[in-house]
């Protein structure tokens, strides 16, 4: 019987699709497979969480849109499933397409990347927050980096400078490499204003789980209690659980510093009150000028392009005017940091 | 003429849900300003040229088999009464622990796979054992402890990933366990393309199918032709029953989650084996809960499971062509939570007329035979019993 029924359920399923399959010709539209002229037929695949995270697959679209705006051309978004069991697919089927050049967002593509890039010689390859100094990836892969622990030791000296509790936190959304270097940074930060500042650090979700990146819940959690230990700012890198953090700075009237893009602006009001400023990772910048450079013919590959302090890949937003009065200061370290008298250590 | 009603009955529920499912989908996409149609072609366009046509059957292959292994995992427990949640965090601390096994000896071809195999299973077991335990000494609830479990399961792996087991270099954005050494690698069955006369696909069949076909097997006749599985299927269907015939019904709560451990061992080796030589942070995770979905749809028969496994996956290749029509590959995730939604309905809907009916024609003779198939999610007061 239940042989019957599968084989029942898996027969109707295959009918029920054949039989649209006529009519629908007319209705897919979309990008034919034939170049128009010299546009650029961008492909961007994202990370888990996709299209929509407030963070930097957004970020990655914005210098996409900048790009084709400047330049002309389509882009094709691509997001991974659930488990993003398939980022694979996604970088082949976007080459295989002809999109030229593929741009994959986020360090996990690390792997499939290298699979995937020498299969397609022809096609030039982006990698976000992937290194590829070495060539390991392939010849047509470009590594765009940042220096996040740079742009994290900005928040932790506005942070040990406006706090009074002398007392700051960090929230890490997931326990890895990548933000490790922004808890580095942050508590290097604060320790060069003030080394007897207490620095609490958690993270949301151990390496491997990457719910942390996700869960506004815990993200609350985890800051409500940093408050009540005595916290008085708390920098959050932990994505879209960073909601969280800022709900909670609401609630017990303390402040909180945002992440990779200027948070101020996209926050509601009550939580505008409260984010003094956010570390800025320049993505879309980074992404629109890859693309440039590849419309020009000037990408070589095999290479990185580090966002740092001097490029402005990396800094402090100012929305609020919050960190105004400490404009100098801050100044000051990043003068220091750009001088190399500071090096900013990337691992807690 | 019974036995043709009741076939009926048992064809129109899956019939039904799929309907429903469709109508459901169909009216989402169209809620979202898409064309319905459109999304439906790309479901059964598999590509232009032959090479893309054999891909997109590898990607459904290769998606399937640790479906099929997560679906069975569940099923076993299930046709017990349990409800083993915790296949999620067995699978990780199996593969976890088997990835650095494996990397860590040194062994010839066949022998090294096994050797990983077997620890995967054993470790499996082990971590589902403690659910068992905990059940028949102290009387917890599976569902409790399984998902607890998971949480520690997560953090353990992190943790071993991380530690002791970590064999990527200092500063490597991915933490991963040491590569597995090429006698550890499974090879793949793209050798069948070719024997059939098709196009090579440009991705690697796992050759793990083959494992998944032969453990799908060996649970059918398990289940089906031994003492072992007639015990277990009849301690799911009545426990108390069950008791009063002289099962151990303790006995069978640890067995039955141990095989269930044992088979979720093996869900994360397909990728190992056959394609990350290694465990990392970025390795496939929630296939456990997936299985839940797909022994639910499966109606926890191997065959049924195969079914699911292969429609689920089916289902998921098209995520990335229904973005390239400006769909959104939610809609995936859609069709396949309508479908299991709707197939559990529908078979509750259809147990209970069958229910029904026998009682109106023989009074309070034996109770309906279609009970041996449905789902399991209905028995959940009557397994408390069991481990009680």
């Amino acid at each position: 019987m239940t042989k019957a029924a599968a084989l029942l359920l898996a027969g109707s399923l295959a009918l029920a699709a054949c039989a649209s399959d006529e009519e629908s010709s007319s209705a897919s539209g979309g990008s034919g497979g034939s170049g128009g002229g010299e546009d650029l037929k961008i492909g961007l695949a994202f990370d888990t969480g996709g299209r929509g995270d407030q963070s930097f697959n957004d970020s990655a679209v914005a210098g996409v849109e900048a790009a084709i705006e400047e330049l002309g051309g389509e882009v094709q978004e691509l997001s991974p499933n659930d488990d993003a069991s398939n980022r694979g697919e996604l970088l082949t089927q976007l080459a295989e397409a002809g999109y030229n050049p593929v741009i994959a967002v986020g360090f996990n593509y690390d792997e499939v990347i290298a699979e995937v890039a020498p299969q397609f010689p022809d096609t030039t390859f982006a990698q976000v927050d992937g290194s590829n100094a070495d060539g390991a990836k392939g010849d047509n892969v470009t590594g765009l980096l940042f220096a996040e622990e740079q742009g994290s030791f900005l928040a932790g000296v506005a942070a040990a400078l406006k706090t009074e509790t002398n007392n700051v936190g960090f929230v890490g959304g997931v326990e890895s490499p990548l933000i490790e270097k922004f808890q580095a940074g942050f508590a290097a930060g604060a320790e060069a204003v003030n080394p007897d500042v207490e620095v609490q650090v958690q993270y949301l979700s151990p390496a491997g789980d990457f719910s942390g990146f996700g869960d506004p819940q815990k993200g609350k959690l985890v800051a409500q209690g940093m408050y009540q230990n005595g916290a008085d700012i708390v920098f959050h890198a932990a994505g879209g659980s960073g909601e969280g953090v800022f709900e909670a700075a609401v609630e017990a009237g303390k402040r909180a510093i945002g992440v990779d893009s200027d948070q101020y602006l996209t926050a509601p009001a009550d939580q505008q009150a409260v984010i003094m400023t956010s570390m800025l990772k320049r993505v879309d910048n980074a992404v629109q000028a890859f693309i440039k450079a590849y419309a020009e013919g000037e990408v070589e590959g095999a290479t990185d392009v580090t966002n740092d302090l001097s490029t402005g890949g990396v800094g402090l937003s100012t929305s609020g005017g919050y960190i105004d009065d400490i404009a100098d200061q801050i100044e000051e370290f990043e003068q220091q940091i750009l001088d190399g008298e500071i090096t900013v250590p990337t691992t807690p | 003429m019974t036995a043709l009603r009741r076939l009926g009955t048992s064809l129109a529920a899956p019939a039904l849900a799929v309907v429903v499912a469709l109508v459901i989908t169909t009216l989402v996409i169209v809620l979202i300003g898409q064309n319905p149609l459109t999304a439906l072609q790309v479901l059964v366009d598999f590509g232009d040229t032959p090479a893309q046509q054999t891909q997109a059957i590898v990607v459904i292959l290769n998606r399937a088999v640790p479906l099929f292994l997560a679906g069975l995992a569940v099923s076993v427990a299930f046709r017990m009464g349990l409800f083993n949640i915790g296949v999620e965090g067995q699978y990780r601390m199996a593969t976890v622990v088997a990835a650095g096994v494996g990397a860590a000896v040194v062994l010839p071809g066949p022998l090294h796979v096994l050797l990983i195999m077997v620890v995967a299973m054993a470790v499996g077991a082990l971590w589902a054992g403690i659910v068992a335990v905990l059940k028949v000494t102290r009387g917890v609830s599976e569902v409790i402890s399984s998902i607890m479990l998971n949480f520690i399961a997560l953090g353990t792996a992190s943790f071993l990933l991380t530690g002791p087991l970590r064999g990527s270099p200092e500063g490597a954005s991915i933490i991963t366990t040491e590569r597995l050494p090429a006698s550890a690698q499974f090879p793949a069955l793209n050798g069948l393309f070719g024997a059939l006369g098709l196009a090579q696909p440009r991705g690697q069949l796992f050759g793990f199918l083959l494992v998944a076909v032969v453990v799908g097997i060996v649970v059918s006749v398990l289940l089906k032709r031994t003492r072992f599985g007639f015990d277990l299927r009849a301690t799911g269907l009545s426990p108390s029953a069950a008791t009063a015939s002289g099962i151990d019904a303790r006995r069978m709560v640890v067995k039955t989650m141990l095989i269930s451990g044992a088979i979720a061992g093996l869900i994360g080796l397909p990728d190992l084996l056959g394609r990350t030589y290694s465990f990392g942070t970025e390795f496939t995770a929630g296939l456990g809960f997936l299985g839940i979905a797909v022994a639910l749809l499966g109606r926890n028969s191997p065959l049924g499971i195969a079914f699911a496994a292969l429609l689920f996956a089916f289902l998921d290749r098209a995520a990335v062509p229904l973005q390239f029509a400006d769909i959104p590959a939610s809609v995936v995730t859609i069709i396949q939570g309508t479908i299991v939604l709707s197939v559990v309905i529908a078979n509750e809907v259809s147990r209970q007329v069958t229910k029904r009916r026998a009682g109106r024609q023989s009074g309070q003779a034996t109770p309906p035979a279609a009970d041996a198939t449905g789902p399991a999610g209905t028995r959940i007061d009557a397994r408390q019993e069991a481990g009680a």
